[in-house]
């Protein structure tokens, strides 16, 4: 039974085996170079224009946290659309199970609008 | 999945239909105020009615949950705490701030969690219960946005209670890993036949499960962030915070061990055994120390954790009625007594030393005669249900031969009764130093009569519950 976890194991190594491989090969075979523009933080080919430790306005965090939220409600309905058509012959459960998900995540974004979390003046 | 599965769990459909309806209250119509709570309560009503009227039991969710006797008695529990938080929350949150739907609602999911934890019949279950439960409880903390403190308990019980989620997570994945299901049935039927992966693997995920009940029961050396949390949060959630995942917790363990790992009872007793010694020891001889009284009623409630965890090392069907017993008369009695400190406190977190009680009893005999009640119904004191509990307790674990343990038991609950008279005698033998009253909310009366029933009538005819808490614990086996 052991054996079965056999294929994770060598996945395991490989990852961490090239992981540690490309930083020792560049180590080696890189060339080394130092300069005030190599040196600067990497945005993306962007020139950094301030320090990163700067106050973020809350709202980014709450934004965020709510499009995760219905990022999710939707990965619940790819697999939900997938068998709804097998499942709806037993009955119609199936359709309100994912209707009162639905009407739960509705109250959630009423609240937030309510809130105001949308508004960025 | 069917209607009846629906059925299975109208009371906390109830409960999370009248949360969703608080929030939209607070949000799309200006309600007065106060009517919040009446909401709260007529849907925490409906839910108990629905849990009286529809004795289901039997496997649903596709044997994720699992309803008996046992479910319901933890059901009657949680609804009457939930009840008794908001009686002493409305008085607190208008003397304080505004009341606002947000906080009655977060009480509502919370137990919700409660109720699917005692169910659970699967580890992904009780995890998700366990969640349900934790989350709200991180916000409550903090809800008081512009006290200091109230912030600190709030990130402290988040970042602590997220590393213990970990722990917990980490234990569901290795018996999941050595048994590959999540189902109690099936790792109990494998933990039987001998067909795991290896049994360290299975015993060491039980640890890493124990750890993480520990760190919500507040068992030692996982008590850490009890007294700042508790001493922290507002009084009316520390209230909530001290019972309600002790509870839950407790309930979903007790089960877990009954119906699963009680086979391997020879193998995680002696941990069991030295961690409720540790906890009962070191709770009680902190609390000794104490001045602030949400301080000593936590360090109150980490020793309680210790006397708790006596029943779930027994692992009889006595253990299991001794443990449901207790829990139902100490989360009762520290709730009421959580709420009157709540009552006596004063503005700006004031108000809440051993000295501010002095001469109570002249100013408020009916305050200080139940606050003097629940003390002595913590301390153990017959005639009340506090000693009952006990002896139910120390009694199950004598039978099964654990004699040392309640040697240790009996001599902390001697040091206990020190710090639990300490308020009691400056509200009965010391004079008062103003003439400052406190005003008793008619809306707490409710609480105050149930905490009398339960620490007085139950004392005195334990019978009553003795029925059906003999009959919760029958249906765990």
């Amino acid at each position: 039974m052991i054996s079965d976890y056999l294929p994770v194991m060598i996945v395991f190594l490989l990852a961490a085996g090239f992981a540690v491989g490309a930083l020792i090969a560049t180590h080696f075979f890189g060339p080394k170079i130092k300069g005030k523009i190599k040196s600067e933080a990497y945005e993306s080919g962007i020139e950094a224009k301030s320090s990163p430790h700067t106050r973020l306005n809350v709202r980014y965090f709450i934004v965020g946290l709510v499009f995760v939220i219905f990022d999710i409600e939707v990965v619940f309905l790819y697999p939900w659309a997938v068998v709804f058509k097998d499942f709806i012959k037993t009955g119609p459960f199936i359709f309100f199970e994912m209707l009162f998900f639905l009407f739960i995540l509705l109250i959630g974004y009423i609240y937030v609008w309510r809130k105001g979390v949308f508004e960025w003046e | 999945m069917t209607w009846l599965d629906i059925n299975s769990t109208l009371p906390e459909l109830i409960i999370l239909a009248t949360a969703l309806l608080l929030l939209m209250l607070e949000v799309l119509s200006t309600p007065p105020r106060n009517s919040f709570i009446w909401v709260a309560l007529a849907g925490m009503g409906l839910s108990l009615a629905s849990v009286l009227g529809t004795p289901l039991s039997g496997n649903y969710y596709g044997n994720m949950i699992a309803l008996s006797t046992f479910t319901r008695f933890i059901d009657v529990i949680t609804i009457a705490l939930v009840m008794c938080t908001f009686l002493f929350s409305a008085p607190y949150l208008r003397r304080t701030l505004e009341e606002r739907g947000e906080y009655y609602a977060l009480i509502l999911f919370a137990a919700v969690g409660m109720m699917l934890m005692a169910k659970a019949h699967d580890l992904t279950m009780t995890f998700l219960g366990l969640e349900l439960l934790s989350v709200p409880l991180y916000i409550l903390a903090g809800f008081y946005r512009n006290r200091i403190s109230s912030n600190e308990a709030s990130i402290k019980y988040l970042l602590l209670g997220a590393f213990s989620t970990g722990f917990f997570l980490f234990g569901i994945a290795l018996i999941y890993g050595s048994i590959g299901s999540t189902n109690y049935d099936i790792i109990q039927q494998a933990i039987v036949n001998g067909q795991e992966l290896s049994r360290g693997l299975t015993l060491a995920g039980f640890a890493l499960l124990l750890i993480g009940f520990a760190f919500k029961v507040a068992l030692a050396p996982f008590h850490m962030y009890a007294p700042d949390v508790y001493q922290g949060a507002p009084t009316a959630i520390t209230a909530f915070l001290s019972t309600g995942p002790k509870v839950a917790a407790f309930a979903a363990l007790l089960k877990l061990v009954i119906v699963v790992f009680a086979v391997t009872t020879r193998h995680w007793w002696g941990v069991m055994w030295l961690l409720s010694v540790l906890t009962m020891t070191v709770g009680n001889v902190t609390a000794l120390v104490q001045d602030n009284l949400k301080r000593m009623l936590a360090f109150s409630g980490v020793a309680h954790a210790g006397y708790l965890a006596i029943g779930i090392l027994v692992g009889t069907s006595d253990g299991a009625f001794g443990l449901l017993f207790y829990l139902a008369i100490y989360s009762v009695t520290t709730l009421v007594a959580f709420g009157l400190v709540a009552l006596v406190e004063r503005e700006q977190e004031d108000g809440l030393e051993v000295s501010s009680y002095r001469g109570l009893a002249q100013k408020n005999p009916f305050i200080a005669a139940a606050f003097a009640l629940a003390l002595l119904s913590l301390a153990g004191f017959p005639p009340t249900a506090g000693f009952t509990a006990k002896f139910f307790v120390f009694n199950s674990a004598v039978e099964a031969g654990y004699i040392w343990l309640v040697i240790i038991a009996v001599i902390n609950s001697l040091i206990s009764v020190y710090y639990y008279l300490r308020p009691v005698v400056a509200m009965y033998m010391r004079e008062p130093e103003d003439d400052r009253r406190v005003t008793l909310p008619p809306i707490t009366v409710p609480a105050l009569v149930l905490l009398v029933l339960v620490a007085l009538g139950l004392g005195i005819m334990p019978f009553t519950l003795v029925q059906s808490g003999v009959s919760a614990a029958a249906s765990l086996f």
